[in-house]
């Protein structure tokens, strides 16, 4: 027992300094890298630095899944939306399985935010009605677009005036391939044979004449027309507030951009819901050279109802023979149609380039996405009280500490030494990490991770307890410190580990499946539970081997928290009886 | 050196220990009626559900001369709901609206900044949706039953199923008696008291599976000696690691106490109070039970196994035999016998109610033993 108990203590010892050097290098290091890096501070959450937090909600509308795709391209629609807000700090991001948190940092027009985010992102076709180019004299009519757009338009096209994008059917090449504007052409035969408008079906390309169903704007929508005619989207809060609060089944006005350039539309009644479509995917045509394009699949409802729109639509003129596709209140795209596409394929081609097309393929995606959300809790917070919070947090934190402090000194005396320096690097550690994490990870200090931190002073603590007691223990036993200190280690060594593992295990559970603030303090609590047992092994263990070498301590002085006789170990000569023991083990300490 | 370390000492030595194991009948009865207590009081008063569990908002103005009254009546006014108005102690005021719908929220904001006469973006509000409350509670409990089977197939393999069964009884125990003294005190739950109470999991095993390391290991060679039942080597780790419970219960409570001071005095509500409130019940719950409920159950299953209880009727047949042989042959009389019965009459654990003399009486014949 002798024998290995030395070999152990011999090459324990040889290490401390080795591990208190690499320690010591990684705190410097990570500290250079905090300084290297520019964020010597944790970045604060909204509760402490103030600003808006919004937590929504996925539900699933026509029992479609929630799943991380869909979440995903939801958080990416979001970001867009309140990035596009000019809010350029916000910070919107997926937690647990169905839930958002939008952060919105203080400064920025919260409630706006929160109305952007809210509203569930929902794509619709709709049949323009009018459609105008802002900035332009505007005429209120609803027949202006008989003449109106095409003057603004870029398009060469000769076959169809339109503004921007056409929808045709595929008998329109020519149009499609050379013009800004573009088409939405029956996919299936336009695959098959490009160029023949026989194909196109019964009705045949470009039916100029009926105009007629620009009655659809009636005299009861005079409130409308109003409104249309004072929209100037050329402007980007009016642009925000255009398509609010409106429904599919009412008409409507939006704005919309083409080659830089705002329009505005008279939008009919949605005709199509975004997520009829089955998918939609941006595809370079190489048979007809025509470029980007964009596909789209419709479900079988879908596929009926663009079938009918598509109808009427050829029917009339430009711009009445368009049709919007509609995203959260803004035309995203307004292809012209000049036949009715069956069989629930279309094309739209025009000249896209393929970020573009990709783009609108995107949006066609997921404007169709099937989920909607809920806000489940909104949180503002001035600046003033975040910054209160975040004192208040460090006070207790502090008072803790100081208690903590307090109560070692008193208890272990000199051996407090050891515990406040290994509290102090642990509680740098842990500031640094928290500091190089929030870049590297989004990871925000917020008040419950505060808590975490504080809560955790106790943990750490008790790490230097559990062996200390251990040493204490084999001192009454009777050994010197030198051989106590590093016989208490492989035990104590092993409680502490069975201990913070449990610990550990709880921080990491509540993480992965809890949300909102639970999430913050449990990921604190982990971070410190893994470096306290780094601390202990790298820092307070070599360090309590050096200390067992100082006269102070190894002498027992009354100072010192290791005294023998204060601490009631036997006389020397009991020792003598201790080889004979270890057999009886349970007896053996008792007697000792 | 300090008393507390004196005790250490002697409760190391043994010269003083508590039987917790013998008194587990008496702890276990006092363990049941507060828990039954909680849960009567669980059912009949019910929790003090926050705004988070309702929905509804709760603003916070800046530090204001506006009467709490005045404020109710604002409140009111504004939102068409009672509200509930507290003055902190910093001086602003807290206004909880319950159940009013959240997409009213900036109207009501502004317009209880007129009439506070504020800028409005100096209220703090705090909106929740009725649902969100309840996602936050499934997800805890979810994350509870997640942690509870992970743990005690952790413990299972670690030390053995019986501990890994004691800790559980130990933790639902702990749970039990915060949520009972939220339910009987009618403190006000919220997500915050949500996040304290998973903390007490982590905390309340921590302390059990130290107390538990310890007699993993004393009771390594366990039927190898036929001195001591296990109960009585349990009762042993629990009073030898007893001072390092104490500590480590107080260092813990120390920073959370500090947590619920600042919490509650200088900001008056919130997080950090509300976390402090339900870790300061759960920690000293968890220690508590891991010294009297925990151990005491160990030895209680591990005293069923077939192994030990042939042990325990060894060690009691040999004290048996060992106190008849001892009464005529008065002290040192028989040296065939001498040395268990010794150690057996030290090992008893309970009732030894003069540590002094038998400690010497002790010591020097086993000295000249070996």
């Amino acid at each position: 027992m002798a024998a290995p108990k030395k070999g152990r203590s011999a090459s324990a010892q040889s290490k401390p300094g080795r591990s208190l050097a690499l320690i010591l290098i990684a705190i410097v290091g990570l500290t250079a890298g905090m300084f290297a890096s520019g964020h010597t501070t944790p970045r604060l959450g909204i509760d402490l630095a103030g600003g808006t937090s919004i937590t929504l909600e996925a539900k699933s509308d026509q029992g479609s899944a929630i799943n991380k795709a869909n979440m995903d391209t939801a958080v990416e629609i979001m970001n867009r939306r309140v990035n596009g807000l000019g809010v350029s700090e916000a910070e919107v991001q997926t937690q647990g399985s169905r839930n958002i948190i939008v952060n919105i940092p203080k400064g920025t027009n919260s409630e706006k935010a929160r109305e952007q985010v809210g509203t569930t992102a929902k794509l619709y076709f709709r049949p323009v009605l009018a459609q105008e180019a802002t900035g332009a004299a505007v005429t209120a009519s609803p027949s202006a677009s008989a003449s109106g757009s095409s003057s603004a338009s870029p398009s060469p096209s000769a076959s169809a005036s339109g503004t921007g994008e056409k929808a045709t059917s595929s008998s329109s090449p020519s149009a499609s391939a050379t013009s800004q504007g573009r088409a939405v052409t029956d996919g299936l035969k336009a695959d098959a044979t490009p160029s023949a408008s026989a194909d196109a079906g019964a009705s045949s390309s470009a039916s100029p004449s009926a105009s007629a169903s620009g009655g659809a704007v009636t005299a009861d929508d005079a409130a409308l027309q109003a409104k249309y005619a004072a929209l100037d989207c050329s402007k980007e809060s009016v642009r925000a507030k255009a398509g609010e609060g409106v429904k599919p089944e009412d008409t409507t006005v939006a704005c919309g951009e083409i080659d830089k350039v705002w329009y505005k539309y008279l939008l009919g009644p949605a005709a199509v819901d975004g997520t009829e479509v089955d998918k939609a995917q941006a595809v370079y045509d190489t048979q007809t050279a025509a470029g980007w394009q964009v596909t789209m699949d419709f479900n079988k409802s879908g596929a009926k109802k663009f079938a009918t729109i598509t109808g009427q639509l050829a029917q009339n003129t430009q711009p009445q023979n368009e049709f919007g596709i509609v995203l959260d209140g803004n035309v995203v795209s307004s292809p012209y149609v000049s036949s009715s596409i069956t069989g629930g394929q279309a094309q739209i081609s025009g000249s896209f380039t393929q970020e573009e097309a990709q783009g609108l393929a995107n949006m066609l995606s997921y404007g169709a996405l099937p989920l909607s959300f809920q806000e489940q809790s909104v949180t503002t917070v001035t600046a003033a009280l975040g910054g209160d919070q975040l004192h208040a947090g460090l006070l207790a934190g502090a008072i803790g500490l100081l208690l903590v402090v307090i109560y070692l000194v008193a208890y272990y005396r000199g051996l407090a030494l050891v515990a406040l320096a290994s509290l102090l690097v642990s509680a740098a550690l842990t500031y640094v990490l928290m500091a190089l994490l929030g870049p590297a990870i989004g990871f925000a200090l917020n008040l419950p991770a505060v808590c975490g931190a504080i809560v955790a002073i106790g943990i750490t603590a008790d790490s230097f307890i559990v062996y200390f007691e251990r040493v204490r223990d084999e001192i009454r036993e009777g050994r010197t410190l030198r051989p106590a200190v590093e016989r208490a280690w492989p035990r104590a060594r092993r409680t502490i580990l069975v201990s913070d593992f449990v610990s550990f295990l709880a921080a990491a559970v509540l993480f992965i499946v809890t949300v909102g603030k639970v999430q913050g303090f449990a990921f604190t609590l982990g971070l410190t539970t893994v470096l306290d047992v780094v601390v202990v092994f790298f820092f307070t263990k070599p360090l309590m081997t050096l200390i067992a070498r100082r006269k102070f301590f190894a002498n027992g002085h009354k100072w010192s928290g290791l005294d023998p006789k204060s601490l009631g170990a036997q006389p020397p000569l009991r020792r003598t009886r201790r080889p004979g023991g270890p057999a009886a083990g349970p007896v053996e300490t008792k007697e000792a | 050196m300090s008393k507390l370390g004196n005790l250490g000492a002697r409760l190391h030595r043994g010269e003083i220990s508590y039987d917790f194991i013998g008194h587990r009948k008496l702890w276990y009865s006092i363990s049941i009626l507060i828990t039954i207590t909680a849960i009567v009081g669980l059912a009949v008063r019910g929790l003090n559900m926050g705004i988070d569990f309702q929905g509804g908002a709760v603003f916070t103005t800046e530090k204001t001369s506006v009467s709490v009254s005045q404020a109710e009546d604002y409140a009111k006014d504004a939102s068409g709901h009672d509200a509930v108005v507290q003055k902190l102690g910093n001086g602003t005021l807290r206004i909880q609206i319950a159940g009013m719908d959240i997409k009213q929220s900036n109207e009501i904001k502004s317009e209880l900044a007129d009439d506070f006469k504020v800028d409005p973006e100096t209220i703090t509000a705090e909106l929740v949706g009725p649902s969100w409350g309840d996602q936050i509670a499934s997800k805890a409990w979810q994350g509870l039953a997640i942690f509870m089977v992970l743990v005690v197939i952790y413990l299972a393999i670690a030390f053995e199923w019986r501990m890994a069964i004691a800790a559980l009884v130990a933790l639902i125990h702990d749970i039990t008696i915060t949520v009972g003294i939220y339910a009987l005190v009618g403190f006000e739950v919220t997500p915050g008291t949500v996040i304290g109470l998973l903390t007490i999991l982590g905390y309340s095993l921590y302390d059990t599976v130290v107390v538990f390391d310890s007699l993993k290991e004393q009771t390594k060679d366990l039927t190898k000696q036929t001195r001591f039942t296990y109960s009585e080597i349990a009762n042993r780790s629990i009073n030898g690691t007893l001072v390092r419970s104490i500590n480590t219960t107080v260092v813990a409570l120390l920073p959370v106490a500090g947590l619920l001071f600042i919490g509650g005095g200088f900001l008056g509500a919130g997080t950090l109070n509300d976390i402090s409130l339900s870790l300061f019940v759960g920690l000293a719950a968890g220690a508590y039970s891991s010294i009297f409920i925990a151990t005491p159950l160990v030895a209680d299953l591990k005293e069923r196994e077939p192994q030990i209880k042939a042990l325990k009727k060894r060690v009691l047949a040999k004290r048996a035999q060992a106190a008849s042989e001892e009464a005529p042959a008065q002290h040192r009389g028989d040296d065939v016998h001498r040395d268990e019965p010794e150690d057996a009459e030290a090992a008893v654990v309970g009732p030894r109610h003069q540590p002094a003399s038998r400690g010497r009486g002790r010591g020097r014949p086993s000295g000249k033993r070996r």
